[in-house]
């Protein structure tokens, strides 16, 4: 599995092979393909509700595939047990749609919480891992809000800061940027980048950032119709004869460049 | 007829996957109390949550249920001309049934709707799959402390309540019915024994485990709920079925072990 290992490919990290899933009588996966390699960042796009979330809870191992299989690290992660699971998970750093905050804990607590549970760490030497990486999130004035007092973005950047807090070796963002205006997202893309050469880690980003988050891809995954489209570098995805992913860049970039004339268009109807 | 035995044999599946899933729960979370390193500061947090704030209202039913096992105990007693027996009376109907029961019946309503919901909303939010995400072991950090807690807590409560409600008692004998004092503890001196206060106390300790095993568990597979856990009327619905089940649990409970210490 992790054998074919030269400069151009990293080993595989993270694969799905065929997996399939449905919630109740709705079939949202029909058949995913996906490998993600080592230090590299895969992005998933699609439209809303074709399940990249749920592509993301089968990687977490959260969600069983009906059919497939989900491997990390060569190993099948429906299949290992509640230790080895967590071996498996030590090395993740997550960032869920909805942030999943610990709701009665402050933000300051909620970034402390993965360096209190699972190293040995004193209070001082929590406080100023937690400090400085709510440092780079620009979080400081809030360390003493609960989550139900933050707004969107602010939640989603304790999330991030929770994520990053362990030195992650894998890192799934989903729709880090939902959310921020567009100085803070650029800043945050900046700060992914840097951190990604810092640390190395592989990155699974889910986003409807569309182009700006090309920048950060080494790959970029379409989601439609349960499957995945295709798997490319960003180059490649942009200028893809593939009609679904055609279809998918006309729609979302294709809108940017001529989103004078679709307005205008717009107020000239009203 | 089909339908019926159709009805039958998913109502019976439904209830071996509960019973399946909350004795799992049990043994997890019975063994997470135990793993190292230990943390005492959740416990803690808890055994005040549970405890500290359940004391209140335990003192208040305490004392009125002392009081009036005072009235009710003087005026049987009285046909009997045995009104000296009033402290053997209140002190043994409370350390053995009253104390316990009620105790866990009050705390149920207070502290078992809340690590239901609790737990609950955690569910709900995802905050449990992100806890298992950054490989903490919600058993170990989230329920264990609850388990511990409920144990300490609730014998606690218990001996609470039933010391106010001999006090009460007495208020009633003495104060109202001018009952010698003396004769009050007397009475109880010589009646209540060992066993008594042992039976009240394993109840206490069962009771305690049995509102935060059914409350947590509950909460806790709020996503697997048939009726739907979805939301905050999902967490409203299984928060009355918890402490419903519990309640009617602790009853139930109370009858057997009874007749096993009897
Ligand atoms: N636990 C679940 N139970 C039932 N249906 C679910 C569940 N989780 C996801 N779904 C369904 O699966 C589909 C895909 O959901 P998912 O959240 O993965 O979408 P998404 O691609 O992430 O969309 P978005 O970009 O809006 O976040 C949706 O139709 C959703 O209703
Ligand atoms: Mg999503």
């Amino acid at each position: 599995m992790m054998s074919n290992q030269d400069d151009h490919n990293p080993p595989v990290v993270i694969e799905l092979a065929g997996v399939e899933k449905s919630f109740g009588r709705q079939k949202v996966l029909r058949g995913v393909n996906l490998q993600v390699r080592e230090g590299r960042t895969l992005v998933i796009v699609g439209a809303s509700g074709q399940g990249k979330s749920v592509i993301i809870k089968h990687m977490l191992g959260l969600v069983r595939p009906d059919q497939g299989e989900v491997k990390v690290f060569g190993r099948d992660i429906n299949r290992l047990n509640r230790k080895q699971k967590d071996e498996v998970r030590e090395n993740f750093g997550v960032l869920f749609q909805n942030a999943a905050l610990f709701d009665s804990l402050n933000v300051y607590d909620n970034v402390a919480l993965p360096l209190r549970e699972r190293t040995r760490l004193n209070e001082d030497e929590v406080r100023e891992g937690v400090m400085a990486k709510l440092g780079l999130m620009g979080l400081q004035e809030a360390i003493n809000k609960f989550p139900a007092q933050l707004s969107g973005g602010m939640r989603k950047r304790v999330g991030l800061a929770r994520a990053l807090m362990l030195q992650p070796k894998i890192v799934f963002f989903d729709e880090p940027t939902t959310g921020l205006d567009a100085h803070k997202s650029n800043e945050l893309y900046r700060l992914f980048y840097r951190t990604q050469q810092q640390l190395g880690y592989t990155a699974v980003i889910v986003s409807h950032d569309v182009p700006k988050i090309f920048k950060l891809a080494d790959e970029v995954a379409l989601l439609a119709e349960g499957q995945i489209q295709g798997c490319m570098s960003p180059e490649d995805f942009q200028l893809s004869e593939q009609p679904t992913i055609r279809a998918f860049v006309e729609e979302t970039m294709g809108h940017l460049y001529s989103s004078d004339r679709e307005e205008n268009g717009l107020y000239a109807q009203v | 007829m089909y339908l019926l035995l159709e009805k039958i044999g998913s109502g019976t599946l439904e209830f071996l996957e509960t019973s399946g899933r909350m004795g799992m729960f049990l043994m997890r979370a019975l063994t997470s109390m135990f793993q190292m390193p230990f943390k005492v500061n959740p416990v803690v947090r808890q055994v005040h949550f549970i405890g500290a704030r359940s004391a209140f209202v335990i003192l208040f039913t305490g004392l009125f249920t002392g009081m009036v096992l005072g009235l009710q105990g003087y005026y049987t007693l009285r046909k009997f001309g045995s009104e000296g027996f009033l402290g053997s009376a209140v002190a043994l109907s409370l350390i053995r049934e009253l104390g316990p029961v009620l105790t866990a019946l009050m705390v149920i309503g207070r502290a078992g709707s809340a690590i239901c919901a609790e737990v609950g909303i955690m569910r709900n939010s995802e905050q449990i799959d992100a806890l298992e995400c950054m490989a903490v072991d919600p058993f170990r950090f989230l329920i264990a402390p609850k388990l511990l807690a409920g144990i300490i807590a609730m014998p606690l409560l218990t001996a609470i309540f039933d010391v106010i409600g001999i006090l009460g008692g007495y208020l009633v004998g003495t104060g109202l019915f001018g009952i010698n004092p003396g004769a009050y503890f007397q009475g109880m001196y010589t009646s209540v024994v060992w066993a008594d206060v042992e039976m009240g106390l394993v109840k206490s300790l069962v009771f305690g485990l049995l509102m935060v095993w059914i409350a947590a568990c509950k909460g806790f597979y709020l996503h697997m709920e048939r009726s739907g856990g979805f939301g905050a009327e999902g967490v409203s619905r299984t928060t009355t079925d918890a402490v419903v089940l519990s309640s009617v649990s602790v009853l139930v409970w109370d009858y057997l072990i009874s007749a096993l210490l009897l």
